[in-house]
């Protein structure tokens, strides 16, 4: 079954076409632009290079896979309105994974994960095994440090792990694995579950700040 | 004969995720999801907040327009959205959506400007447009003068706001008189039973010193400081706040000097059509005093119904469908989303 995959919660714009077979799953092909200010016009047209790559036209989709985040929220909403959006047109379901999940996935040992959530501050998570045992949470680096090393974590994945101090080394993917992505969602593609709705993992609360002078001058 | 094209609209710069979809110049379906209420507890509209809102709507309100419609998106000819100006994170989501639409279904897809959108959406009420024309386009926004030489190349601006958008006065002042937001509707019902003659408040630049420099442009804050000056006065008076004569007098304010200044406009440029759009579209007042001024200069006033001078998706399906029968070249992929894109523009 092919399906689309799509991660837009770091500076990582990816997009990718993999087949999910009984036994495992392939990435056939791939594009990932990294610019943080860029999703938006990025992550169409790698969609539409990722089909063409791999001569798959949309109609032959089965399921759309897409980060959840946490990441920053304006990047990662592009993302998801897209998988969406290609779900709705298309008839397929969609299906969401934790971003961070997609760091932690197949590493061995107690690993932190953690990405940028500019501010200062970090998305993390800790995974054993793969499997996530702490957060996602958002968090001061220095807070993370503590809650991570308390969980036991003995390395670290993720652009965050390298951004900032954390007295882990970071050794592992920058960014949410393409293939981590269509893994963790296969067993759904397989099953054919119903579609989810994909739901960000903001952590934050909005800034209940009014425009005010910047609307004003963006608006006139 | 080809029928006219089938043309989807999506817009997403504020607070209301709008699908339109129309064939030529006929409306079939106009389907809106707001977030005004969630907004109305800060006053105004949270980027946030809209944008987070518009994630969540795109797709029932895409649904609910398909199904008003009857159509789907195979029968669509061409996809056209909102490309700017705007907030910015809010205009993402409706670009990101329309290009997600277009890859699936291979659609072109049109970036429009949503000001020469809100003229455009005229065309679906009264027809096409008698160009050149002028527009005057005032909401919580934006409060601008436009001449609409060509809707499908270009638009002039001529004027536009100093500081306060139009709707914003009339939010404020609604704030100040203990109305709810948006205040617009509220003050057009209390002004009803007040006296727009009753106080005097400033027509903001119309001075001839200001009409030197700023003909066409607007001015909303002194307006809406003179009438909390006013107001304050009354209070530490302790005499009570005629709420109906403050709305009533500050109402005829604004409509005065969008009148004036519109039509002034119309006949600078020997113009005989004039196109109110925007929120402030829908002030009863506004277009009662707009006809009266036009009428001594044989100037036409058009304004569309209020559910389309708010911010919809027909207003920019409308203008796409204007696009695809001029023949305009669709949009690519990399679309940016310009929060800032300038009058000049009508298709990114
Ligand atoms: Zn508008």
């Amino acid at each position: 079954m092919l399906v689309v995959v799509l991660d837009s919660a770091t500076p990582a714009v990816t997009a990718a076409v993999a087949a999910v077979r009984r036994d495992d799953v392939e990435i056939l092909t791939l594009r990932v632009s990294v610019d943080a200010r860029a999703h938006g016009e990025l992550l169409a047209p790698a969609i539409q290079g990722v089909l063409a790559d791999a001569g798959v036209k949309p109609g032959e989709l089965a399921a759309v896979v897409a980060g959840l985040g946490p990441g920053p929220f304006t990047g990662l909403r592009v993302g998801l309105v897209t998988a969406a959006a290609l779900g709705h047109s298309l008839g397929i379901p969609t299906y969401g994974v934790c971003s961070l999940d997609a760091l932690g996935w197949g590493q061995p040992g107690t690993v932190l994960a953690a990405t940028d959530a500019r501010r200062k501050e970090l998305y993390w998570a800790v995974y054993t095994d793969g499997e996530r045992i702490t957060g996602p949470a958002v968090d001061r680096p220095d807070e993370v440090a503590a809650r991570a090393a308390a969980a036991g974590a003995r390395r670290a994945v993720g652009e965050g792990a390298e951004k900032y101090e954390l007295g882990l080394a970071a050794d592992g993917p920058r960014y949410p694995v393409p293939e981590a992505l269509a893994a963790l969602a296969a067993d759904r593609v397989r099953d054919r579950a119903p579609g989810e709705p994909l739901t960000p993992l903001y952590l934050r609360r909005p800034d209940a700040t009014l425009p005010g002078q910047q609307r004003k001058s963006v608006l006139q | 004969m080809k029928s006219e094209p089938l043309v989807l609209g999506i817009e997403t710069s504020c607070d209301e995720t709008g699908v339109g979809i129309v064939r030529g110049h006929t409306l079939l379906a106009d389907a809106i999801a707001s977030s005004v209420d969630e907004h109305a507890r800060f006053g105004g509209v949270v980027p946030e907040v809209a944008s987070r809102a518009h994630l969540e709507a795109m797709v029932p309100t895409m649904q609910r327009a398909l199904d008003t419609a009857g159509v789907t998106l195979a029968d669509v000819d061409a996809i056209a959205v909102t490309a700017g100006p705007g907030l910015a994170g809010a205009l993402l989501v409706g670009v990101a959506a329309a290009k997600a639409y277009a890859v699936a279904a291979d659609k072109p897809l049109y970036g429009v400007n949503h000001l020469a959108a809100h003229v455009a959406v005229d065309t679906l009420e009264h027809g096409p447009l008698p160009e050149p024309a002028v527009a005057l386009l005032v909401s919580g926004g934006h409060s601008s003068l436009l001449l609409v030489d060509d809707l499908a190349s270009g638009v002039t601006p001529l004027g536009n706001t100093i500081d306060d958008a139009a709707g914003e006065a009339f939010d404020k002042v609604a704030r100040l008189l203990g109305l709810p937001f948006p205040g617009g509707p509220p003050i057009d019902r209390a002004a009803r039973e007040g006296d727009p003659a009753s106080i005097s408040f400033p027509r903001g630049l119309t001075g001839p010193r200001d009409l030197e420099r700023h003909r066409f442009d607007f001015s909303f804050s002194g307006l809406k400081t003179a009438v909390a000056r006013w107001v304050e006065a009354r209070q530490r008076a302790g005499e009570p706040v005629p709420v109906n004569d403050v709305a009533a007098s500050f109402q005829e304010a604004v409509c005065d000097v969008l009148a004036a200044k519109a039509v002034d406009a119309c006949r600078t440029s020997g113009v005989e059509t004039l196109v109110i759009g925007g929120g402030v579209a829908a002030n009863s007042r506004l277009r009662v005093v707009a006809e009266q001024r036009a009428a001594k200069y044989g100037i036409t006033v058009r304004v569309p119904r209020p559910k389309l001078c708010t911010d919809n998706g027909a207003m920019v399906a409308a203008l796409g469908s204007h696009l695809v029968a001029a023949g305009a070249q669709p949009s690519s992929l990399d679309l940016p989303a310009d929060s800032a894109m300038p009058l000049t523009v009508v298709t990114g």
